[in-house]
């Protein structure tokens, strides 16, 4: 028997006409496609499609294409589904992969749309006209109380006002993606464009390396049931602290960070000794129960000197209620992680099969949280595939007061999305600690290619926004009466909360 | 007090979707306090005939019912009988009922269709208040309850000492219909409306109110989506299908609720830019901060002009950048503010002063000795607050010799 039946996803295809026999191929791919002698042979098995040697050939000599291998058609078993048999039956494993869920369910983003103005209310004109950006992530007081200055102008009370919230210049932020999982060039470079954008940079669950501490104002620092990294001075030393229950990949299920990636760097940072396993419970064997997070909460308020405290959760089928509780708990933001999030390592069962989509998730919070009267207690941070200002926008239209990208902020650093960052070998020197890969990653261009993205949504949101005659984003938060449904049933708009176009 | 839950019937008339339209405004109030005939405002409006289509004017008086000034007058639109019924059921189990008429009307050649017009003077049945419940609670719960789940019964007001006259027509036809000359009040303002499709529906049509507030407004509140949710949690429930409805809930949401001085509530609502505000010295600054922060959701945003009437004078208010038109006048008592300056000259022709109001600025008129509306606990008298509110002196020693005295 071969030693495998599966073929494989993707043929290389080198004109050798045009190859100048120059080996850049082999030394660039991470995936060790490559065998070169003389010229270049590829192994079509290894290949994951992610451009990196396209990219790098000075010829311009490589191609990948598809692997056209004809499949009796089936609706049913699909060439994904076959292979996946014959893998497991092939070693008896959970099948691992990386990024989102990329599966065909609905994409709701994709059935809504956005309202314009015309002739009865101008729209506002991008290039006279201000159209703020501006958002405090954080707990907001019911009302602003104030007393008289005594020069006819007005003060506010003694802790009054709006306290331990943080200034965002745009509604943006980068969701959590640990150092362990990322290489800390991706973790500089993130850190570098949240303090120029004037947005915020998160941990994730592996610690806060040194090198990141002069960004920490930018900083969100994770605490999640490895409790890796934790001490009073990270958590002192962050921005907001964020407690992490659940991840949209991976709703439910914990972490494993193998121990050939826990080096030197790694190791210190994690505050776990070098070459173990950095294994995440789960659950955090602290929490079994609301008024447990709600110890906690208050426990890491206490030891950071009131920082403001978020948490965390994947979007689940109870995810209104869960939120209320979170809120009734403290938090002082609730990250909602919807179905397609992404991640750096996860069952591709779990990725693809549990949790709900972000935008119903949105939507049945913020209503919830209306509902009972309590939406200024905290902000929501919307989080699981946002791919564009469109989607940006309609996440705001929503409800959700600003949205966390990481897929997203990947791609913009060189990620072509080929779903292979759990093997630790990105040839983009992504998601990978080889030191012959991460060093691909240059923080400085990294910075300036995510401070690039930032800007061009935060300008997109802009164009929507005057498009809509509003000059600030929080009169179109919430205001879903902007928003129509193309394409969508009635139950869906009505948990959406928007009518279908047309009406 | 619990949210109004159930939905509201439509009108077979109605349009089921939020109206747009353009509009006219004047605001009339004479600061000394006397008071003048309802003809004034109607002229006032008359020369803005072109800025509405006939489908909808309306005017709201103050200083107008003072055989009553403690009772709340309510004036009711019913669309038949039964409705009628249903909400007088209502009232006498809710208050004090001390007279029950109907609004005296003439007939007026373009004026049809009238719904059956009534008004009521009524004091709260003191057994019916929930505890720590005040007057004014009750009677915008009252309000609430009837707009909503009452088919065919709608508040046009519901303040004391104070009315609103409004229909489907140009203004000087539903001013003459409702007999508006033989009111006098001392301070008055008056809409015409432009609305860009038909529903003829008299309840539609400005201006709307709430306790005293009476609010009329040109523009369009962009904002209206997420304004009225942040209302809704508030137990208000934005039933009337027009976005005018949310800058009365909003104003009395800050003024009688949450005691925000009058200036800061405008700010809230028609907040100065990021950029202005990091220029403004340290207390002033933190103070625009909370209020962008914290009512950023019922900041009205897009383009308006409005005026809110209340029991002791006026506030006009343009958009944060001003897109709709707004012109103030002052000649002697009269404080007078309009879409248009003819609309202005045409009551005042000689006005000591004429001035176009930046975006975001209030202009307010006060009644001189008038009890302040605003319950704010400012740590001021009446009297100081309204010297903050105008930065005037003379005013300042006007109330003060008043207080004297």
């Amino acid at each position: 028997m071969p030693q495998t039946i599966i073929q494989p996803e993707f043929n290389v295809v080198i004109d050798y006409d045009k190859c100048h026999k120059c080996g850049r191929c082999a030394q660039q791919c991470g995936w060790g496609v490559y065998d070169f002698n003389e010229r270049p042979i590829p192994d079509d098995t290894k290949c994951k499609a992610c451009h990196r040697c396209v990219t790098y050939c000075p010829a311009r000599a490589i191609t990948i294409r598809k692997h056209e291998l004809a499949y009796r058609d089936s609706d049913n078993w699909s060439p994904q589904l076959r292979r996946a048999v014959w893998k497991q039956a092939e070693t008896g494993g959970v099948m691992l992969t990386g990024m989102g869920n990329d599966k065909s369910y609905v994409h709701l983003f994709d059935h809504l749309v956005l309202d314009a103005c015309q002739v009865t209310n101008p729209s506002i004109d991008p290039l006279r006209e201000p159209r703020e950006l501006r958002t405090y992530l954080g707990r907001k007081p019911d009302s602003v109380e104030v007393e008289s200055d005594g020069e006819g102008g007005f003060r506010l009370q003694e802790g009054a006002g709006v306290v331990n919230n943080i200034e965002l210049a745009t509604p943006i932020i980068f969701s959590p993606m640990s150092y362990g999982s990322v290489s800390l060039n991706v973790h500089k470079s993130l850190a570098m464009a949240a303090t120029r954008a004037g947005i915020l940079m998160n941990t994730g669950e592996g610690g806060l390396h040194a090198d990141l501490f002069p960004y920490a104002d930018h900083v969100i620092v994770q605490c999640a049931s490895g409790r890796f990294g934790v001490d009073p001075e990270y958590l002192r030393r962050g921005a907001a602290i964020e407690i992490k229950i659940g991840q949209g990949a991976k709703p439910g299920i914990g972490g494993h960070l193998p121990g050939e990636k826990i080096d030197r760097e790694v190791s210190t940072t994690r505050m776990i000794p070098q070459g173990t396993d950095a294994l995440s419970p789960a659950p955090h064997h602290d929490i079994y129960s609301i008024e447990d997070l709600r110890q906690l909460i208050y426990s890491l308020k206490e030891a950071s000197g009131y920082k403001p405290v978020g948490v965390k959760i994947a979007a689940v089928h109870n995810v209104a209620a869960i939120a209320s509780g979170i809120v009734r708990a403290g938090a002082d933001y609730v990250y909602l992680d919807g179905f397609r999030g992404g991640t750096g390592a996860a069952p591709t069962i779990i990725r693809d099969n549990l949790g709900i989509p972000i935008e119903v998730a949105i939507a049945v919070v913020d209503q919830r949280l209306r509902d009972e009267g309590i939406r200024n207690q905290a902000s929501i941070v919307a989080a699981g595939s946002i791919r564009s200002s469109g989607d940006l926008a309609k996440a705001i239209a929503l409800g959700a007061d600003v949205v966390a990208i990481g897929t997203a902020a990947l791609i913009a650093l060189g990620c072509h999305v080929c779903q292979s960052c759990h093997t630790g070998s990105c040839s983009w020197g992504l998601t990978t600690q080889k030191p012959e890969l991460t060093r691909r990653v240059d923080p400085e261009w990294g910075a300036e290619r995510l401070t690039n993205l930032v800007n061009a949504w935060s300008h997109e949101l802009q164009e929507i926004l005057g498009a809509l005659g509003l000059n600030a984003v929080e009169s179109l938060r919430g205001s879903r009466e902007r928003l129509r449904g193309v394409g969508l049933d009635a139950q869906t708009c009505e948990i959406l909360g928007v009518k279908p176009a047309g009406r | 007090m619990k949210p109004i839950t159930l939905e509201r019937p439509t009108y077979t008339e109605e349009a089921p979707y939020k109206i747009h339209g353009g509009c006219g405004l004047t605001g009339i109030c004479d600061e000394s306090g006397a008071r003048f005939s309802g003809e004034v405002p109607i002229r006032s409006m008359a020369v803005q005939r072109d800025r509405g289509n006939g489908l909808g004017a309306g005017f709201a008086g103050y200083g107008i019912y003072p055989e009553f000034p403690d009772h709340f007058a309510f004036h009711m639109m019913y669309h038949d009988i039964q409705a009628k019924e249903e909400t007088e059921a209502l009232f006498d189990q809710w208050f004090v009922v001390d007279l029950a008429e109907p609004l005296p009307t003439r007939s007026v050649k373009g004026v049809e269709d009238a719904p059956l017009l009534w008004r009521y003077f009524v004091t709260p049945d003191p057994s019916k208040l929930e505890e720590e419940q005040s007057d004014e609670d009750f009677v915008v719960h009252a309000v609430m309850t009837i707009n909503a789940p009452v088919d065919g019964a709608f508040v046009a007001s519901s303040g004391k000492d104070m009315g609103a006259f409004k229909g489907v027509g140009f203004p000087q036809e539903i001013g003459h219909y409702y007999r508006l000359d033989e009111y006098e009040g001392h301070t008055w303002i008056g809409h015409n409306r432009f609305p860009t499709n038909t529903p003829g529906w008299w309840g539609g049509a400005h201006p709307f109110t709430l306790l005293d507030w009476s609010i009329v407004h040109n523009g369009e509140i962009s904002s209206y989506g997420i304004n009225s949710r942040y209302l809704e949690q508030f137990g208000y429930k934005c039933s009337l299908g027009t976005d005018t409805e949310v800058a009365a809930y909003l104003f009395d949401l800050m003024l009688r609720r949450h005691r925000l001085p009058l200036p800061l509530a405008c700010k809230a609502l028609a907040p100065p830019l990021w950029d202005e505000i990091e220029r403004m010295p340290e207390d002033e600054r933190e103070v625009m901060r909370a209020l962008r922060a914290v009512y950023g959701p019922g900041m009205l945003n897009g383009p308006f002009a409005i005026i809110l009437g209340f029991n002791g004078g006026m506030v006009a208010l343009n958009d944060r950048i001003k897109l709709r038109p707004l012109i103030a006048a002052k000649q002697g008592d009269l404080v007078l503010v309009a879409s248009e300056e003819s609309a202005i000259r045409e009551i005042a022709p000689e006005p000591e002063s004429v001035w176009m109001p930046k975006a975001g600025e209030p202009v307010v008129a006060r009644v001189r000795g008038m009890e302040w509306p605003i319950h704010g606990d400012l740590h001021l008298t009446p009297a100081e607050v309204s010297c903050a509110v105008d930065g005037t002196e003379d005013v300042c020693e006007i109330v003060e010799s008043l207080e004297v005295v």
